[in-house]
């Protein structure tokens, strides 16, 4: 009996909906499934911030790939996506990290990324309302925000337009070997080969996958157009995201077109509950007012929690699985997901489609850890 | 952030206060709420809404966010809620 | 009172009816209570405005609440709230407040579905324009049309025209006949019989309809007119403000932060008026739109009941019922008709905090994805008006409160909550 899909995606954030888009673009039948609706999960939890990061050279390969992908989309993109590429500002409070920024900077102009460095003058002229002494930063020109949940919503409509079929209600429980899946109502869907795109939720689906919660929160202001200008993001944020402390907060603000002001960011992992934690709140604030003395007469209007899907080396997961050939993975971005949505899409597709991929997907592939291959903590 | 200093209410024979809106002192019975003083300071329209329509209180009790004024430097201040103090500057969207 | 921090027996949030009771029954028992308001004087939106102005009923209760012996914290607004901790925000700084009972009594809000031109400056909620004209907003000489349903209609009618305006019409949605299933009603309510009896005698001079609503305000910065309708003729009355909304929605943003049961849009509340999280009670209009009478008896209960006494509580159970049968009435009387559903067009503004319309909002499915693709609900006002006219229009849940409940300073939110 044929399949009638060539493709099932599990998981409508933005990653399933990019390697929707791109995997209806190569000819093959898609079907996505979500459980509720498109975005509605991280996706719609996260700032939406389209950067560069160097924590290893796989990662900078993907999103540096990734944020490319974007910038030649960006004239495609309406409106409501908010696309603005307003840049990031990687902030040195001090002489150590300011030595940080010079060996980025290096880094990023070896491989072609256009950055500039600044004393702590020019970041002062850029950016008024941060604090005094500073040492510095780097300015990366090309990085961007985007709204995800529009975004992705975007990402589908291509996809439908190229043949895709998109379920929202589909509850998917278990994935079988042979890319079945098998949903809560009890029916079940066959097709060539599923991809498990479900972000934190993927171990569900699959259990024993090495993909952990990692909880993140997010303030949102009332119009402050102007407080800051482009995405700033202390150079300390590398040591938060990276580290496997229970928990810990960076500094990291993102003006939205709006004129509200999103900010972030914290990290906690096997934290189940969503539900807003004032301990950390407090922590994550004060580490944003350090830098903006400012922010504390803004007013929040709303917070909320996210789950990133973290993974022990912090590379996402994209190819076959360990399971079988016919369940494949998209998932394990952890705090990328949106830069390297793009970018998954493309791989998983040529992957998929028996292409050459433009990057080496080999730092990605999920049997790295069965190999023994994986940079693990 | 400037501190929320309590001034104490200076009456005139007529036992009102004075309200700065806009640049213009106005006179308003002790007691009122900072939208009354913006409304007998002759003005209709207190913000202008995301695209540009004009807007002033409407639910009159906190919770609709329409009657927002800059208030002793505080943006976005419920105007409905706040009590008047003399000497209050208050300005609106113009 | 500057202070920050707190720490108090029983802390009672609101300072209308049901909580000044709970406040008074609590206190006089000895306890030692606080009641939180965001606003700057006890009584409420019901009993809102110059001490000289009130009510009898409400200088009672209100010169109890002061004699009781009560810490009274005013301009107080509760952002959030964590295990036994309230945080609250008092002129743009934080307050923590510490609790081992709470009562929440943060009563109601009026109900707002949109029609076209709602959104000029000059339309009003009839109960929200009354509280601002008793503090000070020049009504006097001013054509008023009050317009919606429900009982506050008359309510702000007769306090807009005792302070000079001109009441050009009462425009209720109900029809008459349903709205007099509520008189004979108060046949059963001796109190309340009066109290319509004397509303009523108030209003001559005040032209009133049943089953006639508004369609569309009219005006180009400010509202001129009103075009209203009996289902069959159209007409305009010209007007400088328009005081119209569908009675109450209670304030349930607490409750739900605190995961209290909600059941029906209300909180479920036990015979001790205690929710479905101990130690946090619930009373008045959080619990079904009742009223002052129906507040006052509830929060006089939950007050005994977490001040330690019972029987004084299970006193009050008779008149209670008796206030739930006229808080059922009520329901019924002033039911909405579905035409002032279906007011609003593609292009009328939904969520006014982002000017979305409501042709974007009604093609999706739930609360969540539209406000996440439209924005509606996103701004300062967190779906307080547009999401609860969602919710009565296309039965949309919104279910989902975080912090801050109101919006605060981040200066309030740099103050941790610990367990």
């Amino acid at each position: 009996m044929t399949n009638p899909y060539d493709i099932i995606i599990v998981g409508a954030g933005i990653v399933g909906a990019a390697c929707a888009m791109e995997c209806a673009r190569s000819g093959l039948r898609t079907l996505v499934l979500d459980r509720s609706f498109p975005g509605g999960g991280t996706t719609a939890a996260g700032m939406g911030h389209i950067v560069v990061m160097d924590d290893s050279a796989a990662q900078f390969a993907l999103t540096n790939y990734s944020r490319n992908l974007w910038i030649e989309l960006r004239l495609a993109l309406p409106r409501d996506v908010e696309y603005d590429a307003c840049g990031t500002l990687w902030l040195a409070a001090n002489e150590e990290e300011m030595a940080e920024a010079r060996r980025k900077q290096k880094y990023y102009e070896d491989r072609g990324v256009r950055v500039e460095l600044l004393d702590a003058t020019e970041v002062a002229r850029l950016e008024p309302n941060l604090r005094s002494g500073l040492a510095g930063g780097i300015l990366v020109t090309g990085d961007a925000v985007v709204y995800p949940p529009r975004a992705t919503h975007f990402f589908l409509e291509k996809a439908r337009l190229l043949g895709a079929t998109i379920r929202t209600g589909a509850i998917v429980k278990t994935v079988l070997p042979d890319g079945t899946a098998q949903l809560a109502d009890g029916t079940r869907i066959a097709g060539g080969r599923l991809v498990n795109a479900a972000g934190s939720w993927s171990p569900e689906l699959m259990p024993g996958l090495p993909v952990r919660k990692r909880k993140g929160h997010l303030v949102i202001t009332n119009r402050a157009p102007g407080f800051v200008r482009r995405q700033i993001v202390e150079l300390g944020y590398l040591k938060s995201a990276h580290s496997s402390d229970a928990s810990s907060v960076a500094f990291n603000i993102q003006p939205r077109v709006t004129g509200q002001m999103l900010i972030g960011s914290s990290r906690q992992f096997d934290v189940e509950d969503g539900a807003v934690d004032h301990v950390i709140l407090d922590r994550m604030l004060r580490r944003a007012t350090e830098y903006l003395p400012g922010l504390t007469s803004l007013l929040a209007i709303r917070s909320w929690t996210g789950q990133r899907a973290a993974t022990p080396d912090k590379l996402p997961l994209i190819g076959p699985s360990l399971a079988s050939d016919r369940v494949w993975l998209a998932t394990g971005h952890e705090g990328l997901g949106i830069t390297t949505s793009l970018g998954t899409g493309r791989l998983l597709a040529d992957m998929l489609a028996g292409r050459e991929p433009e990057i080496s997907a080999t730092p990605f592939l999920p049997d790295r850890f069965a190999r023994g291959a994986g940079n693990h903590e | 952030m400037s501190d929320w200093i309590q001034k104490k209410g200076k009456t005139n024979l007529a036992g009102s206060i004075e309200v700065i809106v806009n640049g213009r002192p106005v006179a308003v019975p002790p007691g009122s709420v900072v939208a009354a003083a913006i409304a007998l300071a002759g003005i209709m329209q207190f913000r202008r809404s995301l695209s540009g329509l004009p807007r002033g209180p409407f639910c009159g009790m906190g919770v609709c966010m329409e009657c927002c004024v800059t208030i002793d430097g505080q943006a976005h201040s419920r105007s409905c809620l706040t009590l008047c103090v003399d000497q209050m500057d208050v300005r609106t969207d113009e | 009172m500057n202070e920050s921090l707190f720490q108090f027996e029983i802390v009672i949030v609101g300072a209308g009816p049901a909580g000044l009771a709970a406040a008074c029954a609590a206190a006089e028992c000895g306890r030692r209570v606080a009641v939180i308001d965001n606003t700057p004087r006890p009584g409420g939106q019901i009993w809102r405005g110059q001490p000289q102005h009130l009510s009898s009923e409400a200088r009672y209760w209100i010169e109890r609440f002061h004699r009781s012996g009560v810490t009274w914290l005013d301009d107080t607004s509760v952002v959030a709230a964590s295990g036994n901790w309230l945080l609250a925000e008092h002129r743009n700084r934080p307050r923590k407040i510490g609790w081992e009972k709470l009562i929440l009594a943060t009563g109601a809000r009026e109900l707002f579905l949109p029609f076209p031109g709602w959104t000029l400056p000059g339309v009003f909620g009839p109960g929200g324009l009354l509280g601002m004209v008793k503090n000070g907003w020049p009504i006097a000489g001013k054509k008023v049309v009050v317009a919606g349903t429900g009982p506050l209609l008359l309510a702000a009618a007769l306090g807009l025209k005792q302070h000079g305006a001109k009441i050009m019409l009462l425009a209720e949605q109900a029809a008459a006949a349903q709205v007099r299933g509520l008189a004979l009603n108060l046949l059963c309510y001796p109190r309340k019989l009066i109290q319509g009896a004397v509303i009523k005698a108030q209003l001559t001079g005040i032209p009133q309809r049943y089953a006639v609503w508004p369609v569309r305000a009219f005006g180009h910065d400010h509202v001129e007119s009103v075009e209203l309708t009996d289902g069959q003729e159209r007409w305009m009355e010209g007007c400088d403000a328009l005081a119209c909304g569908y009675h109450l929605t209670p304030n349930l943003e607490l409750p739900r932060l605190l995961r209290c049961a909600i059941a029906e849009g209300f909180v479920k509340v036990d015979d001790w008026q205690s929710t479905s999280v101990a130690t946090v009670y619930c009373a008045g209009e959080l619990t079904g739109i009742g009223g002052a009478d129906a507040a006052l008896i509830e929060g006089q209960i939950a007050g005994y009941a977490v001040a330690g006494q019972p029987d004084s509580a299970r006193a009050l159970f008779p008149r209670r019922a008796s206030a739930h049968g006229f808080r059922r009435a009520l329901a019924r009387a002033f039911a909405l008709r579905p035409e002032v559903k279906a007011l609003a067009t593609d292009e009328t503004l939904l969520c006014r905090c982002e000017d979305v319309t409501w042709g974007r909002v009604k093609s999706f499915g739930n609360w969540r994805e539209a406000k996440l693709l439209t924005r509606c609900g996103m701004g300062t006002c967190q779906g307080r008006i547009c999401g609860s006219a969602a919710k009565v229009i296309l039965g949309w849940e919104n279910e989902f409160v975080n912090p801050p409940v109101f919006p605060a300073r981040i200066n309030s939110l740099l103050e941790p909550l610990k367990m």
